[in-house]
């Protein structure tokens, strides 16, 4: 018996030590010999806690039209595409049902620049125009237009690029770029632009600088389009060819000379973040499924941090009282119990490291709250104790007899409570209350661990002290919190 | 010894007393249903000198969104504007003519549901707390299989759980009249939380019944009743002591975004120790010895009994 409490105690001790070097500040990597490379065990810290964006998008169609469960996936990687070029750091994008995608966009500092550049449909088209068209103008385009109009342009073409395939050199090019303002002007009601060419055809998309150093984006063709362009701008130099997305004009550049290898470049007047959010247009194209924004959650960096603050003393605070009842109130066991409950503490924020678990407001809260259940156990297993002894027990007896006769409760109460959280954590899984689920899952798993740490651990450290100075507080029942 | 059960019907009055003001606002105010469930938006902004709320509010009503209300969380210079569903680009509108108005602000706090997400959360809110109540039901029943009427045991816990329910939601129907509250998914966690609690607390009781119905034969039920009672309470209030320190340090040191989140599982444990001593037990006294019909009689008379 002393000999299986002495491993007892020296595997608690071992796994003691296990998880204070896990847990020690900013020891942030696990490298393991038997694990190739090393693993990320920060803290981490969800939206609620370290501000950042969550939407919840669906699928925009009326509710009895069914969407193929393809189209949702590739709207998910579209998302995804997106947000990765966004620049966000552990962004997280899921499928949530059959219709919906779930976005997380852990400390974002213009969340509505970012929601309107994944939920874009972004269709992209190259127009053909005669005239300058002022950015912000809403056209019409032969592209994806149900009502097949008189496309007014058609002649054109033809009858031009015979006529400028002649003067293809740079100079009479500059000129018409100096032209374009006074003819601008032009109010040519429902006019239908040919489209050129869509987002799909470009293989590429990135944000560059001009001289000035303003931003503007480079563009690469797919190769096949690549001769379609080629032919175009050669036909059309002095022409304009308006960007368009969602049948928007974003800019009109002028064809200046003919582009043959595929490349090119759009200015207009961005800022740096417009430039971005267009690139990332373009390169990703049009989503399959038009998206809407159901569910939008923003919560700022302050409000968050200084969540954690106050938490985390409200946290200490109550362990702290927590610590010193059992300790008044049961005496020497009330202590053991305290040691176990640190040691609960420790083992609880390895778990949070290792598997990981996204701490979250309410997560910590459940954690607390399982604080104050856990000892709950030992205070069963006290009071059972202390029966025993005032019937006269020895110590040794009354420490098993109350171990045993708790264990039912403890079993029966643990188990009711870990139902609760299996229903919290499936109805926090229905609608993506990931606040819900944070609370259930650090409460559940403070039950399991409390199931160690309150019996086996506190147990273990009282038989060792029994053992080691039984004979001097036999008798002395004040110790025993009786 | 002291005689717990025999002023049963004591208890059920103070129950009684206490469950009234809440059933009355109930009835009257029902719930505020926050966003979660209507859908709408909540928009949290902190203003770099104190603002009036009204002021902030006339803003939103302004550009033409009357169904707006405004009012200060934490300090004069935080204001939670609630009002209907609106986009990205329309807040973005909203809070420069803001900005406009009252000088630079930061944005705490920005949620917006869809009106379909918030019936979804409804639903599935009434499934979750439907399936808490039976299983905890199913799992009473399996617990207690081996006493003698198990399913009397069941069904005074679910009286106690549904006991505790009311005093938890007509508290928060009062505060929602008096300083405008709403009921969401975390006061539904919340809840749900002291669902699972309560029955952890009651089990203990009815386990001490269990053991020391086979131990203690000859005894007179109301006896083993009061005997177990006692032996169990030295650690109901240890343990729900220790449950109260951590959830006061959380309530006056912890944010004010879980302060409500808190007070319901305070005022829920409170409730639950109290509903499994003087409801679920004296409940199952009453029922063990036959006294439920005199009881209904008693409880119409309206006449309480000290027997």
């Amino acid at each position: 018996m002393r000999d299986r409490n002495f491993n007892l105690l020296i595997l608690v001790i071992l796994i003691a030590a296990v998880a204070i070097w896990i847990d020690w500040p900013g020891h942030d990597t696990l490298k393991l010999p038997l694990i190739k490379g090393t693993r990320d065990i920060s803290v981490r810290l969800g939206l609620d806690l370290q501000g950042g964006t969550q939407v919840l998008l669906e699928a925009d169609v009326p509710e009895t039209t069914q969407v193929s469960a393809e189209a949702m996936e590739a709207a998910r990687t579209i998302v995804e595409n997106r947000v990765n070029g966004l620049g966000v750091t552990e962004p997280l994008v899921q499928l949530q049902g059959d219709r919906r995608i779930i976005v997380e966009l852990p400390g974002i500092k213009d969340p509505d620049q970012a929601i309107a550049t994944f939920r874009q449909t972004g269709l992209l088209e190259f127009i053909d125009s005669e005239t300058f068209i002022e950015p912000g103008t809403v056209v019409k385009t032969t592209f994806g237009t149900s009502d097949p109009g008189p496309i007014t342009p058609t002649v054109t073409p033809t009858a031009e690029a015979t006529a400028t395939e002649v003067v293809t050199p740079t100079a009479p090019v500059t000129e018409t770029g100096t032209v374009t303002p006074t003819v601008t002007p032009t109010p040519a009601p429902e006019i239908i632009y040919k489209t050129v060419m869509t987002g799909k055809d470009l293989k590429k998309a990135d944000v560059g600088f001009d001289n000035t150093g303003k931003p503007l984006i480079q563009f690469e063709l797919q190769p096949e389009s690549a001769q379609l362009f080629a032919d175009h701008t050669a036909a059309n130099v002095g022409r304009y060819l308006a960007i368009v997305l969602d049948k928007v004009v974003i800019s009109c550049p002028v064809i200046r000379s003919a582009i043959p290898d595929g490349r090119g470049v759009i200015e207009g007047n961005f800022t740096l973040e417009e430039a971005r959010s267009l690139a990332i247009q373009l390169k990703y194209g049009a989503l399959p499924v038009p998206l809407k924004v159901v569910d939008n959650r923003t919560v700022g960096a302050t409000l968050g941090s200084d969540s954690v603050r106050r938490s985390t003393t409200a946290g200490l605070i109550g362990v702290i009282v927590v610590l010193l009842f059992m300790t008044t109130y049961y005496r020497l066991p009330g202590l053991m119990a305290a040691l176990a409950l640190i040691l609960y503490g420790l083992l609880n924020f390895m778990v949070y490291k290792l598997l990981p678990v996204t701490l979250t407001l309410p997560g910590i809260a459940g954690f607390l709250l399982s604080i104050g259940m856990a000892v709950d156990a030992n205070i069963l297993v006290f009071e059972r104790m202390k029966e025993e002894i005032r019937a006269g027990r020895s110590l040794e007896s009354a420490l098993s007899a109350g171990f045993d006769r708790a264990w039912t409760s403890i079993r029966d109460s643990n188990i009711s409570t870990l139902i609760t959280c299996a229903i919290l954590f499936f109805f926090g899984s229905n609608f993506g209350a990931s606040i819900v689920k944070g609370f259930a899952i650090t409460l559940g798993l403070g039950v399991i661990i409390n199931m160690f740490t309150a019996i086996t651990v506190t147990r273990t450290f009282l038989r060792a002290l029994f053992d080691a100075v039984g004979e001097k507080i036999e008798g002395k029942h004040w110790l025993m919190g009786v | 010894m002291f005689s717990f059960a025999q002023k049963r019907y004591w208890y059920f009055l103070i129950t009684l007393i206490i469950l009234i003001p809440g059933i009355v606002s109930l009835a009257v105010n029902g719930l505020k249903p926050s966003i979660d469930f209507t859908g709408g938006a909540a928009l949290e902004l902190r203003f770099e000198k104190p603002v009036f709320p009204s002021e902030v509010r006339d803003v939103f009503v302004d550009a033409g969104y009357t169904d707006t209300s405004a009012t200060n969380v934490g300090d004069d210079k935080t204001v939670l504007i609630r009002m209907k569903q609106v986009d990205e680009e329309t807040k973005a509108q909203l809070v420069k003519k803001v900005e406009e108005r009252f000088g630079p602000v930061t944005e705490l706090y920005f949620r917006s549901v869809g009106p379909s997400v918030g019936k979804e959360v409804t639903r599935s809110a009434f499934t979750a707390i439907g399936f808490t109540a039976l299983a905890i039901v199913a799992f009473i029943l399996l617990a207690f299989r081996k006493v003698p009427n198990a399913f009397r045991y069941g069904v005074c816990a679910v009286v106690a759980i549904a006991q505790n329910i009311l005093v938890v939601t007509g508290l928060f129907s009062i505060l929602g009249a008096v300083l405008g509250w709403e009921v969401d998914a975390l006061f539904l966690t919340a809840l749900l939380t002291v669902i699972g609690f309560s029955v952890q607390d009651i089990i203990v009781v009815f386990d001490r019944i269990r053991e020391n119905i086979p131990r203690r034969r000859g005894e007179d039920y109301e006896t083993i009743v009061n005997r177990s009672v006692l032996e169990t309470l030295h650690r109901s209030l240890a343990t729900q002591l220790n449950a109260m320190f951590v959830l006061l340090a959380l309530l006056l040191f912890g944010g004010a975004t879980i302060k409500q989140f808190v007070l319901v599982m305070l005022v829920g444990m409170l409730s639950e120790t109290y509903a499994s001593l003087f409801t679920a037990v004296p409940l199952l006294v009453v029922w063990e010895k036959g006294e439920i019909g005199g009881f209904f009689r008693r409880l119409f008379r309206g006449r309480p009994a000290t027997a």
